[in-house]
């Protein structure tokens, strides 16, 4: 395994970077929340980023994917995660469709997929129910009654939960978790949307007696918990790829800005307070790359997700991040502050990012534990 | 089979017939570590048996060009063998600063002839090389030095004198950065050197650290004469050898973040000496230290592989060793500062069987020194916001 891109890898991101700095850039973001979007992602950008075959790159070929792997999915993020641009890449393209892709039936995979891989389908997971990411305890539960099972309980924070038109819900069965897809069109949900604070949207689902039958079922009956943990892994990696662009992009503005703003006479930047805070979070950046590339490749090269290696970075990545962020506003000065300069969205954007799927607690006790203490 | 799968079969095949049992067990002290040179005694002949294995396969020195004492292996190859050597927690056969230092520029820069005296015998541990850098008035400012060498034609005629020379009582040769243009700007003026540290007027002084441990000298020479074809690079073009071989330098300091093969894990030390209550460490604030410190462990030891992938691939990271060093060597002196909070009030114990001689304050003092050796941590960030980020000043 190498800890470099390849050169087809290359140009991925260079297209990607091309087409996310042109067509969606921290303005477009911007216009989204002056524009008082509900839905907080713009769908014309979404067919377009269909048109070049993102959300088809987890698919199959045989669904009418283009089964490039995670690598390139995680590229796609980072390289969004420099121009925060909202869309449904990490919920739809990443995190459902590796579920699908993982445990699907054939019958799932041939509905489901090719309308994903079209960007015409869109998934959402529906797995936490407090305040805090529990993905151990979940109450919801779905009790067979004859040929059905009867869903019940409460999702909180569901990421694009307000536009998903089918939710990966996990719930209590008789001897385990099961995952079932859930349309969200079924009678008994209610969905309820809310802002949060990055100008994306969130919502609380919630089930009430919701009616499924076996062919719901995403993967085996009380089987539900291992495929979770592993999308939830594969979900904490395309969150850090994006963490990583995002603390990139928030770095490099900071150190071309340091170069600009003059104070007494000269450039800030030729201040040592400020080239060693500089140079410390460079060196912080550098290995969340070799993190991330890691987590990726590892991720491409077996079927099942290493903890460990997933704890750790995501817990790297969502500590750096917010110093490359927290870093960018103190540097940036009084301008960080305000609204019109666009640094602070990237502070905004980072803290979302970070308690998604886990923060870094979180994922220091899981290290901790996969080592055994 | 790839060719890469067969030579780690090879590899692998070798390793199991040629490396002693008791190479593949952590050091006992730090005496055991085998530093080679004109007075090296070897305190076993499983150390020396797999000292002369490794020189007959060429694995002392394995990307050295086979006529220099090398294996001629590529970088693919040399990471595979590091990586079996790892996988057996064999103890390397030979510390040396002439492979992790003078190696590099010598090949570099070296004329034929001095590749040929010294490199063999280098990839043999035959000479033990000290580095006379640092002068009593010339630390991060390393370029003011002042260590004098007079032009006397076909040699030079040095005074002056060195510090925090490692071992320096304990060298056999020294390659050392001296003056030879007094009028020019101070990156101008220098030369690097070499000499036989038993010629006339070199003599060392051991200093005492606050380990009590004496691993540095202060190096006096005393109208010493130096060969003038033990002169690499031009005369007055020194600079750019100091700085070739302080990068390789700093690339190996930073190595010391990541703990050495066959070293227990901190987390392992730590349950060890604290428990666990329902497989959670008891100190459970400390257990986000540990975490915290291991995943940078880990970060660095990926992100150093990486910086070789890249090598490979041929993108460089430019001025990384700085950001290695500085890296590395935080990283070391955190974990020694969580073996003391682990440890308790067994690591003060300075002295006596029980604490192996007070290993652990004494590693634990030593390590303050990380992150001024070899460049502080204060001038690889410099470098790196310089020369990395291109900040102005």
């Amino acid at each position: 395994m190498s800890l470099v891109l390849n050169e087809e890898q290359v140009m991925l991101k260079d297209s990607a970077r091309d087409f996310l700095q042109s067509r969606a850039p921290v303005s477009h973001l911007r216009e989204l929340r002056d524009s008082g979007s509900t839905e907080g992602f713009s769908r014309e950008l979404w067919s377009e980023m269909a048109d070049m075959g993102w959300p088809a790159i987890l698919v199959p070929e045989q669904h009418g994917g283009l089964e490039y792997g995670y690598t390139g999915m995680g590229i796609l993020l980072e390289e969004s995660g420099r121009t925060l641009t909202p869309s449904p890449l990490l919920s739809t393209a990443l995190i459902c469709t590796a579920a699908i892709v993982k445990a699907g039936s054939d019958n799932q995979c041939e509905t489901i997929l090719p309308a994903v891989a079209a960007g015409e389908h869109l998934l959402a997971l529906a797995c936490d129910e407090s305040s805090q990411h529990a993905p151990a305890c979940t109450a919801t539960d779905a009790v067979k009654d004859g040929d059905v099972f009867r869903l019940n309980g409460r999702k909180t924070s569901v990421v694009d939960g307000h536009f998903a038109d089918t939710f990966i819900v996990s719930a209590r069965t008789n001897k385990g978790i099961s995952l079932f897809l859930v349309p969200s069109s079924a009678k008994g949900i209610q969905v309820e949307a809310y802002p949060v604070l990055d100008t994306h949207f969130a919502a609380n689902v919630q089930f009430d007696q919701v009616e499924l039958g076996e062919k719901d079922l995403l993967g085996p009956l009380d089987g539900g918990q291992s495929i979770l943990d592993y999308i939830l892994d594969v979900g904490c990696v395309g969150v850090s790829a994006e963490l990583l662009g995002l603390a990139q992009e928030a770095f490099e503005r900071t150190i071309e800005y340091l170069k600009e703003r003059k104070q007494f006479g000269v450039p800030i930047g030729s201040f040592q307070a400020l080239q060693h805070r500089a140079a410390h979070l460079f060196g912080e950046i550098e290995m969340c790359k070799s993190l991330v590339i890691k987590a990726l490749s590892t991720l491409d090269e077996s079927t099942d997700s290493d903890a460990e290696l997933v704890s750790l970075t995501k817990a790297k990545l969502s500590e750096t991040a917010h110093l490359a962020a927290t870093e960018a506003i103190q540097m940036h000065g009084g301008i960080g502050m305000t609204d019109e300069f666009d640094i602070g969205f990237f502070l905004k954007r980072c803290q979302i990012l970070e308690s998604l799927f886990g923060d870094n607690y979180f994922h220091f006790d899981r290290f901790a534990r996969q080592r055994g203490y | 089979m790839t060719q890469s799968d067969s030579f780690r079969q090879e590899v692998r095949d070798w390793l199991e017939i040629n490396c002693p049992e008791s190479m593949r067990r952590p050091y006992r002290n730090e005496t055991e570590a085998c530093w080679g040179g004109r007075n090296c005694v070897f305190y076993s002949e499983d150390q020396k048996n797999w000292l002369e294995r490794m020189v007959s396969k060429g694995w002392t020195v394995p990307t050295w060009p086979k006529e220099y004492g090398g294996a001629g292996l590529d970088r693919e190859q040399a990471k595979i063998l590091k990586e079996e050597l790892r996988r057996i927690n064999a103890r390397p056969p030979l510390e040396s600063f002439g492979i992790s230092m003078l190696g590099p520029p010598l090949l570099k820069y070296g004329t034929e002839a001095q590749k040929q005296q010294h490199l063999p015998r280098i990839a043999r541990g035959e000479i033990r090389w000290a580095q006379g850098y640092s002068e009593p008035n010339a630390g991060s400012d390393l370029a003011s030095l002042q260590m004098r060498a007079d032009d006397m034609g076909d040699h030079f005629i040095v005074n002056g004198s060195k510090v925090w020379t490692s071992y320096g009582d304990l060298a056999d040769w020294m390659f050392c950065l001296v003056r030879t243009d007094f009028e020019a700007p101070k990156h101008k003026g220098i030369s690097f050197v070499m000499f036989d540290m038993t010629n006339e007027g070199v003599s060392t002084r051991p200093i005492k650290l606050i380990s009590g441990k004496s691993p540095f000298t202060e190096t006096f020479l005393e109208n010493t004469r130096v060969e003038k074809d033990q002169v690499i690079g031009e005369i007055n073009d020194g600079w750019t050898i100091a700085k070739y071989l302080l990068s390789h330098e700093r690339e190996m300091i930073a190595g010391s973040g990541i703990s050495a093969s066959g070293t227990l894990p901190v987390s392992q030390s730590a349950i060890k000496a604290l428990g666990t209550e329902n497989g959670i460490l008891s100190n459970t604030m400390l257990r986000t230290d540990i975490a915290r410190f291991e995943i940078d462990e880990r970060c660095l030891e990926l992100t150093i592989e990486r910086a070789r992938d890249e090598v490979k691939a041929g993108v460089s990271l430019g001025a990384a060793a700085s950001m290695f060093k500085y890296y590395g060597t935080e990283l070391n002196m955190r974990r020694y500062e969580l073996l003391m909070s682990i440890g308790g009030h067994d690591a003060l114990v300075w002295e006596g069987g029980h604490s192996r001689d007070g290993y652990m304050p004494k590693m634990w003092l030593r390590t303050k020194g990380n992150s001024i050796e070899g460049g502080t941590s204060e001038i690889q960030l410099n470098i790196v916001a310089k020369r990395i980020l291109g900040l102005p000043g």
